[in-house]
């Protein structure tokens, strides 16, 4: 199910502005993969073309190849809408649907599908990803209230059991903590571990320590200069990262003397 | 004697709340406002009432040659509301898809000059809809009408004779096109406010554009297309002008074929004609029938805020 994706010279637009430039990595499946960075470097930007969702923004486009499990995601009559389906994604911001319920809400992907299914079915597949969300045991006895009635933390890991109840490749993840108290932020570090032995997961992060703790190879983002585009400047396991990495801007980022 | 007057100031300072006279003006002039709204309302209807009540004992010539009041209100309220109701069934479908257009699918600079076109519609006086309506429209539609009746005159909407254009048809036809701006651009305002967050979750998760705005947009804009809705129903319920120059009338009709030439009037429209002749009680009876418009259209906004309120709660 896990799948491993190569990006190569990745170029990513908006418009006629060059934001990204000449990105080379490749992402491990069942592993957890941060990108860190200072804001505007374009980590999401990032993180958005692996899943064609940054071409939802008008005149955004990409160039280069994001390739996975050999399946090339911008060859021609590639259907961005399929990739979505196999490449799940959770936001910054904790974003159930207002009008569903926790119920209706995990189902949502599975209901695009447009294939009719059994209640018991449905029962067992929100079953399913809501234990796999770490989310069951607070929620099942009401599962009909709606989404929003639910804590951020608690609504993060929705979004988490809505984006697996559909068995995607691969996870990204753009800062999902950043909205989060401390002890929410812990749960969902505890469930990003569990997930990885399913999912390749993709997770871009402000907080060092959390990349330290949660990830196996990290990617480091900056701007080449002001008014120049990003660019990864290492990417390596995430041991080696925060202990000896290979550039001194990387280094000097890490330890908070950035400059 | 001079504790009281250290208490004094002292209690002062903590009970009175500082009073600013800016805040105290505005506060001032929008109660006003409110409360000025409430006055005219009231006062209409209060009009309506005492001039409208001696036509309820009006009958014979006065009542228009009805035996009482009932029946000669009874075909204009169900003549307004047929002609409403079709303007809403054209107007609505039509609007939310140019919304739709305008807010989600069409690229900024045709949707922008979309919009304009739209509004401009409502900058049309409605003499000047009467006036297309009753000599471009009618004669234009009325082979379509022929055609109905010739091939679906079985249905009881069309069951003719289609001798003229100028039918309940052509005047809701106008109808529609007059309501169609506000339904448009309110659905619009509220489609292009659907927060990015939630239509990047449904896109996320593999969402066609369509699956989207039936995921998003829609639940999000729901009780707001209402409210448009209710105001274009509002406008096609009190419309006068073009219905009066469109519709050929038959005294006292009620019937729902929608294409013969005898068609049921509506209230606006019927005052309109009959009032420059009026006198004495007839005068009352036609207030009367202003007083029922005014309650008809109170009902249906109400329930119209019903049901937006209600779609509101299970969200």
């Amino acid at each position: 199910m896990a799948k491993s994706i190569d990006v190569s010279d990745l170029d990513i637009y908006y418009g006629d502005f060059l934001a990204v430039q000449g990105v080379n990595m490749t992402i491990k499946a069942r592993s957890v993969t941060a990108f860190i960075g200072p804001s505007g470097c374009g980590k999401s930007t990032v993180l958005r073309s692996l899943n064609r969702m940054h071409e939802v923004i008008p005149g955004a486009r990409v160039e280069g190849k994001v390739v996975v499990d050999g399946q090339s995601l911008y060859g021609a009559g590639v259907d961005p809408v399929a990739v979505r389906r196999q490449i799940g994604m959770v936001f910054q911001r904790p974003n159930p649907f207002p009008t569903m319920s926790i119920y209706d809400n995990v189902l949502a992907g599975n209901k695009l599908n447009a294939k009719r299914m059994k209640k018991s079915e449905a029962d067992s597949i929100v079953e399913r990803s809501l234990k796999g969300a770490n989310l069951w045991n607070e929620v099942k006895d009401r599962l009909n209230k709606p989404g929003m009635s639910l804590s951020g933390g608690q609504q993060q890991r929705l979004c988490i059991a809505r984006a697996i109840a559909v068995e995607p490749q691969v996870l990204l993840m753009d800062e999902p903590c950043s909205a989060l108290d401390p002890i929410s932020t812990a749960a969902i570090e505890d469930l990003i571990h569990e997930l990885k032995s399913d999912y390749t997961i993709v997770i871009v992060t402000h907080n060092m320590q959390q990349a330290a703790r949660v990830s196996d190879d990290t990617g480091f983002f900056n701007l080449k200069a002001t008014g120049e585009p990003g660019h990864l400047v290492e990417f390596n396991p995430t041991s080696k990262m925060f202990t000896q990495p290979d550039e001194e801007s990387t280094e000097a980022y890490i330890s908070g003397r950035f400059g | 004697m001079s504790t009281t007057t250290k208490r004094e100031p002292q209690t002062e300072a903590v009970a009175g709340p500082v009073q600013r006279r800016g805040d105290v003006v505005f506060a001032g002039l929008a109660k006003g406002a409110g409360v000025l709204i409430m006055v005219a309302l009231a006062g209409v209807g209060l009009f309506l009432l005492i001039e409208g009540a001696p036509a309820i004992t009006a009958s014979g010539d006065q009542a228009y040659g009805n035996d009482n009041i009932v029946l000669f209100v009874w075909p204009l309220l169900f003549g307004t509301l047929l002609a409403s109701v079709i303007a809403l069934l054209l107007a609505v479908p039509l609007a939310l898809g140019v919304a739709l257009v305008i807010s989600h699918y069409a690229p900024r600079r045709i949707a922008k000059s979309l919009g304009y076109v739209i509004d401009l519609l409502a900058a049309i006086p409605s003499v000047v809809y009467g006036l297309w309506g009753a000599f471009v429209l009618a004669p234009a539609i009325l082979p379509s009408y022929q055609w109905l009746a010739g091939h679906l005159g079985w249905l009881p909407f069309f069951e003719g004779p289609a001798t003229t254009g100028r039918t309940i048809l052509t005047a809701s036809i106008v109808l529609a096109i007059m309501i169609l701006p506000i339904v448009t651009a309110i659905s619009r305002e509220v489609f292009a406010q659907t927060p990015r967050m939630h239509e990047e979750a449904a896109l996320a998760l593999g969402a066609t554009r369509w699956e989207m705005v039936r995921m998003t947009v829609f639940p999000y804009s729901r009780s707001g297309v209402i409210s448009g809705i209710m105001l274009g129903l509002g406008r096609a319920l009190g419309e006068t002008m073009a219905v009066a120059m469109v519709l050929s009338v038959g005294i006292g009709v009620v019937t729902v074929n929608l294409i013969s030439p005898q068609n049921p009037s509506t209230i606006a429209a019927n005052i309109a004609l009959n009032f420059g002749n009026a006198s004495g009680t007839k005068i009352n009876v036609l207030v009367f029938s202003g007083l029922v418009l005014f309650v008809i259209s109170f009902a249906v906004n109400f329930f119209g805020r019903w049901i937006a309120a209600r779609g509101q709660v299970k969200g």
